[in-house]
């Protein structure tokens, strides 16, 4: 046996140092592949998303003639409701033609497309405004109107003249002329408040469509799940952690709660679908029965998150207070209660932020429903929370299922709002555990 | 109902202010020989109201009573208020009674967890059973063909969608077991202090994204690039929606998941045995593979068995990125369906619980409910075997 030198490195010493030098890549490339996965997944959303808080809008002057819109003369609105939107419609296309010619611009297109380059939710908007002033009849007015959603898409990169070509709903020429019309400060793009505040449209008027009433289902089911999910995990908590008796009991309580943190979300709306619906008879596609599957879902994440922080106050605070003369009682809640408050809040607000996006329970219980009216926290009718409602995560799936491609625009832009929630939630829980935790 | 509720609600308020004068009255007017402070008497006062119509209110409504629940609480309130009242002397302790009452409310909020158990196991029996009377238990069991008819005659075997879902199960799981357990590793092990503080939160925020999230992810960014640049030059056929889809993206999903369960099942590891084998010379990376995994081994097997339990209960991405066809096939790039799939599609839009093809919906969901309650209750198990064997 020869010996070396130990500062030399023989062949074994290098084939070792190798593989040491080996496994640290493979580790480093996990987190590559990690980090790499979160920022396509976020570019993929943002670069999809970011445009539905963008909106075309052109500026017209539409021409309310009388003899169409209310031929009585009398202002009445019941006649006045007969003229639907298709009676709207020539008028934008007038008033679109009218725009065309006095700008001068040349085009083969027929009245009837120049007329279509409008949203057709753009007649409901006119309509709307008449009917809440009748005294406008007669008059021309400037209206902000949505242009239909190729031109639309044109504007923000989606459509291009190749794919105008190839495209039934829209033709090359039609883009050329929004282009023209663009030049001109007809058709502006600007940003989308209609987006976070409109309701849901129908198939054919992506560029409609909007949040609002999802944005509200979700603040009721928000508002619900926090009422009540709060207390009771609190309560839960202190029981097992300060209270109960170490028996089978609880044991059995306590592998129950941490069996149902991991029991798949489905299973809860199948559960809310046969409970809270078929058997005790709530409104389908309610906030209520919504919050009520999501309460149950969050209490669990609640719980553990309120027991880990009541573990974590010292016993010597409680052992002080009953020093003293406290109950047992009184000092879990004027001593114990206060200290993990910080910790218990953190959970709380992170179970939130989990029940914002659950989607699977929702879709269960009906919150897939078309819904146009905004939903009212109460009514004698539906009664607390009781009307139909979307959310925000159903409504991305929902937005998913549509043929136009503009609802995939809508559908990522959705994303990036939920995800903006989610976002200041965590933010929050994080603000508040670096201020408040303390290390005992 | 929402009257008598009002004034029960006044009668607690009521005893609340009450109940404090009359206990100073019986004693005299000194409070010190009173057994418990006044505010005791009236804290007493309050809940013995509130709780006892509040525990009828819920039953009542549980229960589907209506017409005599508002009566039922009234009658429960003043008896309660009453009760309060009279039995106040000088030696009743009313602190001890109060307290009695308020740990009556938090044993009820605990039992709630278990109600909800509860809840989900007879919902599903329930109706499953009525399923499994109109349907043989035989055939959803064992046949292999899926095609539901809502005119009836359906052919429901639930091996199909089994499949699919084992299938993307399993390439989630080895796509994200051995990345979460190396990014684990590393941090760990490796990484320096600053490294650690920039990674661990990046990991943990998507740990924080909704599945939905990842299910559009599927449906338009992974879904397509796969089937233009994997799937159709390589003659696997043409959709965009399949099990590859889907089981990369839940594998993305899974990661943090096994990541931060490995890093605590690592972090558990003692620091002597680490020492102990570095101090023979082994390396670093030697150290790990031979000391601080097959220590940790069972608590990583644990973390995996919760993976897969996460795997098989998932639905957004399997909705959105796996595609609805139930197929018995070996083609990673075909489109599968799952038992969340369909559970989904049959108890959406119009259903009709009279018929099979909506009643199986909680018969899969039974299944899908015992499978994972299996795998949890086995991790939960190994995990805290494994916790005790270094505490």
């Amino acid at each position: 046996m020869t010996h070396k030198s130990l500062l030399t490195a023989d062949a074994r010493i290098k084939k070792r140092n190798a593989a040491e030098a080996r496994f640290k890549a493979y580790g480093l490339g996990a987190i590559i592949i990690a980090m790499l996965a979160l920022s396509l997944l976020l570019t993929s959303v943002v670069s999809t998303g970011s445009s539905a808080f963008k909106q075309t809008y052109a500026t017209v002057s539409v021409p309310l003639t009388e003899a169409k819109l209310d031929k009585s003369g009398t202002r009445d609105l019941a006649v006045m409701k007969k003229v639907t939107t298709i009676g709207y419609t020539s008028l934008l296309r007038d008033g679109m033609v009218a725009a065309v010619e006095e700008l001068g611009l040349d085009t083969t297109l027929s009245a009837k497309d120049i007329g279509g380059m409008l949203s057709k939710e753009a007649a409901a908007t006119v309509r709307n405004r008449v009917l809440a002033n009748p005294d406008i009849v007669g008059t021309s007015v400037m209206f902000k109107l949505l242009t239909n959603g190729r031109i639309d898409g044109y504007f923000k990169g989606r459509v291009t003249m190749e794919s105008a070509a190839l495209d039934g709903n829209t033709s090359p020429e039609e883009l050329q002329l929004a282009q023209e019309l663009a030049d001109a400060g007809v058709i502006a793009t600007t940003f989308n408040w209609a987006f976070l505040t409109a309701p849901d449209a129908s198939d054919q008027r992506p560029e409609a469509a909007g949040l609002g009433v999802a944005i509200l289902g979700s603040l009721y089911m928000m508002i619900i799940v926090l009422v009540l999910a709060l207390p009771i995990g609190v309560a839960a908590s202190i029981y097992l952690e300060e209270f109960a008796p170490k028996n089978r009991w609880t044991d059995v309580i306590e592998v129950n709660i941490s069996n149902l943190a991991a029991v798949p979300s489905i299973v809860y709306g199948i559960l809310g679908l046969a409970i809270f619906i078929n058997f005790m008879e709530f409104n389908q596609s309610s906030p209520m029965v919504g919050g009520l599957v999501l309460t149950l879902m969050t209490l669990p994440t609640i719980i553990i998150s309120t027991r880990a922080s009541l573990k974590s106050v010292p016993p010597s605070i409680r052992d002080a207070a009953l020093g003293v003369g406290a109950s047992k009682m009184q000092s879990v809640f004027h001593h114990v209660l206060p200290l993990a408050a910080p910790g218990i809040l953190t959970g709380t607000i992170i179970g939130l932020a989990q029940a914002l996006g659950e989607t699977a329970p929702l879709l269960l219980i009906g919150m897939v429903a078309f819904v146009r009216e905004y939903p009212a926290a109460y009514t004698a009718d539906a009664g607390l929370f009781g009307e139909a409602s979307t959310a925000l995560p159903v409504q991305v799936f929902n937005w998913t299922q549509r043929a136009d491609p503009g609802f995939v625009e809508r559908a990522s832009g959705a994303i990036i709002t939920l995800l903006i929630f989610l976002l200041i939630m965590n933010a929050i829980a994080i603000f508040l555990r670096r201020k408040f935790e303390r290390r005992w | 109902m929402s009257v008598s509720l009002i004034l029960a609600l006044g009668l607690a308020v009521l005893g609340y202010v009450i109940a404090p004068r009359r206990a100073l009255a019986v004693a005299g007017g000194d409070a010190r020989t009173l057994a418990a402070l006044p505010r005791q008497y009236g804290l007493n006062a309050l809940l013995a109201v509130l709780v006892p119509s509040f525990a009828i209110l819920i039953a009542g409504t549980l229960a589907g009573a209506g017409a005599y629940l508002g009566w039922t609480i009234l009658v429960v309130a003043v008896v309660g208020f009453a009760g309060s009242l009279f039995k106040i002397t000088p030696d009743y302790r009313a602190r001890t009674h109060a307290e009695n009452w308020i740990k009556l409310i938090l044993i009820a909020a605990s039992v709630v967890a278990i109600l909800t158990t509860v809840g989900i196991v007879f919902s599903m029996l329930f109706e499953a059973r009525n399923f499994f009377s109109q349907y043989d238990w035989k055939d959803f069991f064992l046949s292999a063909e899926w095609s539901p008819n809502f005119r009836g005659n359906s052919s429901l075997g639930i091996l199909p969608l089994l499949w699919g879902t084992l299938y993307i199960s399993f390439i989630a799981l080895v796509f994200a077991v051995p990345i979460g357990l190396f990014a684990a590793i590393y941090l760990s092990e490796y990484a320096s202090r600053r490294m650690r503080s920039v990674t661990k939160p990046a990991i943990e925020i998507l740990a924080g994204i909704p599945t939905i999230v990842y299910g559009l992810f599927a449906l338009v960014t992974v879904g397509p690039f796969l089937r233009d640049y994997f799937a159709a030059p390589m003659g696997f056929g043409g959709s965009a929606s399949s099990v590859m889809t889907a089981g990369l993206v839940m594998g993305v999903m899974l990661i943090p998941f096994v990541s931060s369960l490995s890093d605590d099942i690592i972090n558990a590891v003692p620091q002597t045995m680490r020492d102990g084998s570095l101090a023979l010379g082994a390396t670093k990376s030697e150290t790990i593979r031979q000391v601080v995994i097959p220590a940790a081994l069972p608590g990583i097997v644990g973390a995996t068995l919760l993976a897969a339990s996460r795997a098989i209960g998932e639905t957004m991405i399997v909705v959105l990125g796996a595609g609805a066809a139930a197929r018995l096939s070996l083609n990673p790039f075909e489109a599968m369906t799952t038992v969340t799939v369909k559970i989904v599609s049959q108890l959406t839009g119009d259903t009709d619980f009279a018929s099979p093809e909506t009643l199986v919906a909680f018969a899969l969901g039974m299944t899908l409910f015992v499978i994972t309650l299996c795998l949890n209750v086995l991790a939960l198990l190994i995990v805290r075997k494994y916790r005790e064997q270094y505490e």
